[in-house]
């Protein structure tokens, strides 16, 4: 069967067109994500053609799923990449793509959560029994600590991170915007590699050796403890962090063009099911639903986060803000400040 | 290979007339090359060109005068010019050895110059960053003598040396092997030394070659993304390379300034390669002569 898909590719758009959906012998769905997704949506691919056979009466579908930078990832849909659903890092990059009219404006609202069926935070990966003793964001800024993120112009968990190190400066004794930034100027000045994306970022932490802390993903730092073992690192949770909500949605002109657009939103559905939910609970994301987050256990600690709409007025702002040319990330590297 | 004779010079027939004249199909050889040059490399450059203009003359020189988009041009050239300099003698040295020594494992040793054209380059970036990292094993030696490689300048230079040594051995050797002997050894008979055999009858020889080889390591080097990115650090004025910067702006959806600064590096790479085609005319033989 697979490889009858080139082919019927060659046949060239006209003709792809001419076939109605159902005719089609074997539906693919394509699911443009973001970087450290791709062990999440591996499983969670398999879980949904079982599950969608299992309702259709036997219909086999193939998802497949491509990961890159969030951004570059919602530059490739814009640029004509053919996706069914796009699961991105951050809100913004979604609202990116429906400004192009590829999504309605809508999108939000259409499924629960704020269409995010799972959650992660911004949580610190410190080498084993944390030697420097980095216990909160202000530790980062410390003479003599190696940070490694990845930059916030090309990877969405580093806004994440700088977003969430901004807060924490606001909330504290005397915070102010100019503290933030004085803050975060200290701590980006810590930064030994600074790569372009998240994946990247763990690379450079766990196998080069390089930096004490690594600003992560609350799923990758797991991750990173699983697949190279819990005795070399720590997880360290700051007293406040940020409900990173990373955006599920369908991409209206696309799934409208291709007639898939059932089995894509039955996708997404999915995702909120329970079969769904404990997936990404397996995968180190905070499920939404309750059951589920209390079956996990100690795996996800309470802790203490803000979101992106009460501290920053939006994913819009935020960018303008801080990450757009000229924001507060432009102006700490600008020398003569 | 010459098969054409050399034609006999009238002053008086016009440059168009004599090329008419010597070869077939002129104007459809000339027109397939417009077209096809037009659609590879016009077509995509023009909107290069285009698209900055957008952001009006200010808007250009706001981008261009941004601090770190100049550390970022000068880092990238900067070293690009460092490496295929230290690429000049390094290659000229394996062409040499290829092409006039004889010892087991040649063919080897042949084959493995072209490894970093073939090479993937992201994979070759992952190599050199995990070799030349703190923890590796060319890094950690290094770091005990205080030399930190991967994640700062020098490892931007040390990717762009590795990309570039194909082109200069390339070039220089095919030229190097026509060359032959003889003129060093008639130069020998004539009471030169080795040195001076060498100064004065081959490296004026393989002067153009060596030049070409310049131009396109620096070429290759100076645009170079996926293997630097890995071992550079990515520091903003310490350890961006331009590519870099412009990706970045494409991910805030800045196209217009993504444009500007790729046309800053396809108008500054002009300049060097113009002026490497400069030195080339300069040194021809018929104009020593």
């Amino acid at each position: 069967m697979a490889a009858f898909l080139p082919r019927r590719a060659l046949l060239g758009a006209a003709a792809l067109a001419a076939v109605p959906a159902g005719a089609q012998s074997l539906p693919t769905l394509l699911n443009v994500s973001y970087d450290p997704t791709r062990e999440l949506y591996r499983a969670f691919n398999a879980a949904f053609a079982a599950h969608w056979a299992k309702e259709n009466g036997g219909q086999r579908i193939r998802v497949n799923s491509s990961h890159g930078g969030s951004g570059s990832q919602a530059r490739a849909v814009i640029d004509g990449q053919q996706a069914d659903v796009v699961t991105l890092a951050l809100a913004y990059d979604v609202e990116a793509i429906a400004e192009r009219g590829l999504i309605d404006k809508g999108w939000m609202g259409r499924l629960p959560h704020n269409s995010a069926p799972y959650t992660s935070t911004i949580v610190f990966l410190t080498r084993k029994g944390n030697p420097k003793g980095l216990r909160d964001w202000g530790d980062l800024a410390k003479e003599g600590v190696g940070v490694v993120t990845p930059n916030p112009k090309t990877s969405g968990g580093a806004r994440w991170n700088y977003l969430a190190a901004w807060a924490w400066a606001q909330r504290q004794p005397g915070g102010s915007d100019a503290a933030a930034e004085e803050l975060l100027g200290r701590i980006l000045r810590n930064v030994t590699v600074l790569d372009t994306g998240a994946r990247g970022s763990t690379t450079s932490f766990v196998q080069r050796g390089q930096g004490d802390v690594l600003l992560a993903w609350e799923n990758e730092a797991h991750l990173a403890l699983k697949e190279f073992g819990a005795g070399q690192f720590d997880i360290v949770l700051p007293s406040l962090s940020i409900l990173a909500e990373p955006s599920v949605t369908v991409v209206d002109r696309n799934v409208d063009r291709r007639g898939t657009r059932a089995v894509a939103e039955a996708y997404l559905r999915h995702l909120y099911s329970p079969e769904g939910q404990a997936l990404a609970a397996q995968h180190f994301y905070r499920p939404r639903d309750a059951g589920v987050l209390a079956a996990a256990g100690g795996v996800f600690p309470p802790l203490n986060m803000v979101t992106i709409d009460e501290a920053f007025g939006g994913w819009a702002e935020a960018q303008k803000a801080h990450f757009a040319d000229g924001g507060s990330f432009d102006r700490i590297y600008r020398p003569s400040r | 290979m010459s098969v054409a004779l050399p034609l006999p010079r009238q002053p008086g027939a016009s440059l168009w007339r004599r090329r008419r004249d010597a070869l077939p199909g002129f104007g459809l050889a000339l027109g397939i090359t417009l077209t096809w040059l037009s659609l590879i490399v016009l077509v995509p450059l023009s909107a290069l060109v285009l698209r900055p203009w957008e952001l009006g003359v200010t808007g250009i020189l706001q981008v261009l005068s941004d601090p770190r988009v100049l550390a970022a041009l000068r880092l990238s050239f900067g070293s690009a010019l460092l490496a295929a300099l230290v690429n000049l003698p390094l290659g000229l040295l394996v062409a040499w050895v290829l092409v006039r020594l004889r010892f087991p494992g040649r063919r080897v040793l042949d084959a493995m110059v072209d490894l970093p054209f073939a090479l993937p380059t992201a994979v070759a970036g992952l190599a050199l960053t995990a070799l030349f990292a703190p923890n590796g094993w060319l890094g950690a030696p290094l770091k005990a003598v205080g030399v930190q490689v991967a994640y700062t300048p020098l490892g931007v230079f040390v990717a762009m040396m590795f990309v570039g040594l194909p082109f200069t051995v390339r070039t220089v050797e095919p030229v190097l092997r026509d060359l032959g002997t003889e003129a060093e050894e008639a130069a020998a008979t004539l009471g030169a030394s080795r040195a001076q055999a060498l100064l004065r009858v081959v490296l004026p020889a393989l002067a153009p070659a060596l030049l070409t080889g310049f131009g396109l390591a620096f070429a290759r080097s100076v645009g170079e993304y996926g293997s630097v990115i890995f071992i550079a650090g990515n520091r903003p004025l310490v350890s961006e390379i331009a590519p870099l910067v412009i990706v970045q702006r494409l991910e805030g959806f800045d196209y217009a300034g993504a444009a500007v600064i790729g046309l800053a590096m396809l108008l500054l790479a002009f300049v060097v390669l113009f002026a490497v085609g400069l030195l080339q005319a300069w040194l021809r033989p018929e104009r020593r002569a």
